[in-house]
């Protein structure tokens, strides 16, 4: 059970293009972002509702300085374009991400999610898919993969350097087909999740953004970012469907987890920290989807809950598996 | 007064089952489990709890006192959830009966003015109401459970329902969780837990007094379900495969095991490797192999002058180099104080430590080394339970020390020596039963089932008004109204009613273009 270094070596490699390709497709995004046509529609719309508003309230200081001037239909077309491009450079990236990946699988002869490294790997480029899924339903959102990209380009170069470990054939308590039902669950149900948060960050600023705009106080970042963003509706329905799509893979994969553990330590559920924190954030986002249908808890107080959901699952990804010891240590027998 | 209390009672009661007190039990829930995993905790963990006591006086004892140590059976934490699934279950109830009436009832009439609904549309067809109907509910399908009712004028409407599922996957679901707490409670009274040491060439039967750590449930502690009948006959061989940097690759434990027959007598003895994610399963008791170390053979020769030879399992205490800990216990006769005790410590593949001394640099053996403090005196003065791991060394004192390859002998006064003759491997088996994981596994199985009904199906609602040509205009068309509600999760409804429109239209005869403005689009 040797490890073909050649091919770990290009799989490594293939993960560092992989970032670049996503960080030139954020640049893209985020040129789109500011200079693109729906950008201009939201603001436009925006500005116009600001004097609707702003009829007979105090006056405040107009927002979007610029936003209504005329701006030339070639730099419209230069954002489309460059939009366009980033969307080839997404489904590139995550093509290249998609051959590390295997190929790592590929050197070791195993299932290529076995330690943290290889685990955020998969979660990137299943929130990266996640995202170009969305995509396909609602191309209107393009323009905000910029939001999307910056934490998947985060998590991996915190995978690269921090979490990195070299590939290596499996410990005996990872050695079941189970590690690859389980964690495929896992790791999928938590990068749609990413994508999920993302859009619930993006509804908060976007509904703090209209409270601003609407009647006191002072626009600041992140709020500004606010004025190109889509309906509030529109965020926090793709927020939606993605965790109610998500949750019940993450259900599934506690299952799998249960299934597994008691084939490998006796009991389907013993409460170790990492079974703890998956159980505390699987009654997070069974909350949010409750809160979701509560009169009174709609619309912030749900998005915030969404988003503490996410907290316990980073924290039981990073936190629990870095400085909590557990049966999840990947250690197992040893 | 009477009145009044059944009031705050009904009161406190709906109060309970309402969606609200759900959610804040939800977080209660979530924030309960927390100490749970940053706290050392009792069942997992009992050593550790016991060091964070005696580092932390007052405020241990105080989380000690309130059940911090064991969260996931406090009462408090049972509060909560029974609470939770009281408040599920008060809310459940209703809601089945209400969905019960829903599934039995026909779709509702359609309302007057269709196009007052969030989606409505229309458009003219050639054919008679009647047959445009037929066509319709062609179209729609099976997946619409749809009623079709008769108004005065000729007039044919058609209501349109879908999505039941919704609902049943919900209740499915609410109603498996509440299964699944009450198996679990069940199998808490009926499981049992026992956990042994088994050297190379040993074995043991499965029954209470056999195991190092037995932990019954209710009805194995009352002694009201005995363990399955079986013996691991011998562990014959246990095998650590390691890779070249020393990372384990492959553990497995070759047992031969028997049953007990009803009559009494054994079975036939049968061969089975345990491996780790592989237990042995029988007679609805499974064996794991959790853990392995190493037993040292030494043989000693007493003050006496008597010869006593003994293997003494020692215990890992770094999982990565596997240096391991242990004591050999040899009595002499019976109060003359000439007891031999030693403690010592085995090194697979010895290497120099950072303080100069003996340590281990792999769980693999290579050529290893015991290193022993050899005692004298009374081993066990008070006659009460002793660890085997170590000695109690109030009434002994040190006579010499040693460093030993395999055939080394090392020479202490009084004419004691102790020859280290070799090791075997041990295993730590445990023997679990839970008669409800199986049924679990089902109940699990559904609720995810119910889950994904009750998230990807939307409800949805449509009516249909169809008009015939007034009395008298024979040549005008048939007018149809079409109006669509979402009953949840509104998605994209309006490109959904979109396109049911249009394939309601697709479905309806054309008529010449000149008609078409009678339409009512």
């Amino acid at each position: 059970m040797a490890v073909n270094t050649g091919l770990a070596h290009l799989s490594d490699a293939l993960f560092t293009t992989a970032i670049a390709t996503y960080s030139l497709a954020m640049a893209c995004y985020t040129a789109e972002y500011a200079f693109g046509r729906r950008g201009r529609v939201a603001a436009t719309s925006r500005a116009e509702a600001r004097v609707l508003v702003g009829a007979g309230g105090p006056s405040v200081e107009q927002p979007v300085a610029e936003a209504p001037a005329r701006r030339s239909s070639t730099r419209r077309a230069a954002g489309e374009r460059l939009g366009r491009l980033a969307v080839v450079l997404t489904v590139l990236g995550a093509a290249i991400h998609l051959g590390s990946i295997a190929l790592r699988g590929v050197a070791a002869d195993r299932v290529p999610w076995g330690n943290m490294y290889e685990f955020s790997s998969v979660a990137g480029v299943i929130a990266i898919l996640a995202f170009l899924g969305a995509l396909w339903r609602a191309p209107q959102i393009r323009y905000i993969g910029v939001f999307v990209m910056l934490p998947v380009i985060l998590l991996m170069f915190l995978a690269g350097t921090v979490l990195y470990a070299k590939d290596a054939p499996l410990v005996p308590a990872l050695q079941s087909y189970w590690l690859a039902i389980h964690v495929t669950a896992a790791a999928g149900s938590e990068g749609i999740l990413i994508t999920s948060a993302v859009f619930t960050v993006l509804f908060l600023i976007r509904q703090r953004y209209d409270a601003v705009t609407a009647g006191a106080g002072r626009l600041r970042f992140p709020v500004t970012l606010g004025a190109r963003l889509p309906a509030p509706e529109t965020l926090d329905k793709v927020a939606y469907r993605t965790v109610a799509f998500a949750f019940p893979i993450y259900t599934f994969g506690v299952i799998a987890g249960a299934i597994w553990a008691e084939a490998a330590w006796g009991r389907y559920w013993g409460w170790d920290p990492k079974e703890t924190w998956a159980f505390i954030a699987w009654v997070i986002y069974a909350a949010y989807l409750h809160a979701r249908a509560t009169a009174g808890w709609k619309g912030r107080s749900a998005a915030w809950i969404n988003l503490l959901g996410f907290g316990a699952m980073t924290f039981n990804f990073f936190v629990v598996n870095i400085v909590i010891s557990g049966l999840h240590s990947y250690a197992g027998l040893n | 007064m009477r009145a009044q209390a059944t009031r705050y009672v009904r009161l406190a009661w709906r109060r309970l089952i309402s969606m609200r007190t759900a959610l804040v039990l939800l977080f209660l829930l979530a924030l309960a489990s927390v100490p749970g995993s940053l706290l050392p905790q009792r069942p997992l963990n009992p050593a550790k709890v016991d060091a964070y006591l005696r580092t932390h006086g007052g405020w241990g004892r105080f989380l000690d006192r309130i059940g911090m140590f064991d969260v996931f059976g406090a009462a408090w934490f049972a509060a909560i959830y029974l609470l939770l699934f009281v408040s599920l279950a008060g809310c459940l109830v209703p809601r089945i009966r209400q969905h019960a009436r829903a599934v039995a009832r026909k779709p509702l009439p359609a309302p007057k003015n269709l196009d007052r609904l969030p989606e409505s549309g229309g458009f003219a067809s050639g054919d008679t109401p009647a047959a445009y109907a037929r066509a319709a509910r062609a179209v729609l399908g099976r997946r619409w459970r749809i009623v079709q009712r008769d108004e005065p004028d000729g007039v044919v409407t058609l209501s349109a329902e879908k999505g039941y599922t919704r609902e049943t996957g919900n209740l499915l679901f609410h109603v498996a969780l509440l299964t699944a707490l009450v198996l679990i409670a069940v199998g808490r009274l009926f499981s049992y837990q026992g956990s042994v040491i088994v050297q190379q060439g040993q074995g043991f039967c499965n029954s209470p007094t056999a195991y190092d750590s037995w932990r019954p449930g209710r009805m194995a502690a009352d002694g009201r379900i005995g363990p399955a009948p079986f013996c691991i006959d011998s562990l014959n061989q246990f095998t650590a495969t390691y890779l070249t940097d020393g990372e384990p690759s492959k553990f497995s434990a070759d047992v031969t095991y028997s049953k007990v027959l009803p009559d009494g007598t054994d079975g036939p003895a049968i061969h089975h490797t345990i491996t780790v994610n592989h237990p042995l399963r029988l007679e609805g008791d499974r064996v794991y192999l959790i853990n392995h170390g190493f037993a040292p053979k030494v043989t000693v020769r007493m003050p006496d002058g008597s010869v006593q030879q003994d293997q003494a399992t020692f215990l890992p205490t770094d999982p990565s180099t596997f240096l391991s800990d242990g004591a050999f216990q040899e009595q002499g006769p019976q109060g003359a104080g000439k007891d031999v005790g030693i403690e010592g410590f085995f090194a697979p593949t010895p290497a120099v430590g950072n303080d100069g001394g003996v340590t281990s640099a792999s769980p693999q053996v290579d050529n290893p080394v015991l290193g022993i403090f050899v005692y004298e005196g009374t081993l066990n003065p008070n006659g009460l339970p002793q660890s085997v791991y170590s000695l109690n060394k109030a009434e002994l004192h040190r006579i010499g020390q040693a460093n030993l390859r395999i055939g080394q002998t090392a020479r202490m006064p009084n004419g004691i020596a102790v020859t280290f003759d070799g090791w075997v491997p041990w295993v730590s088996l445990q023997v679990s039963h839970d008669p409800t994981q199986g049924y679990l596994l089902i109940v699990a199985v559904t609720a995810v089932v119910g889950l994904i009904g009750s998230l990807a199906v939307r409800r949805r609602r449509l009516w249909l008004r169809i008009t015939p040509a007034p009395a008298g205009k024979p040549d005008s068309p048939t007018v149809v109204a079409v109006g669509g509600l979402a009953r949840s999760d509104t998605g994209n409804f309006t490109t959904e009613f979109a396109g049911v429109l249009s394939r309601l239209r697709d479905a309806a005869t054309l008529i010449e273009p000149a008609l078409v403005g009678a339409g009512k689009e």
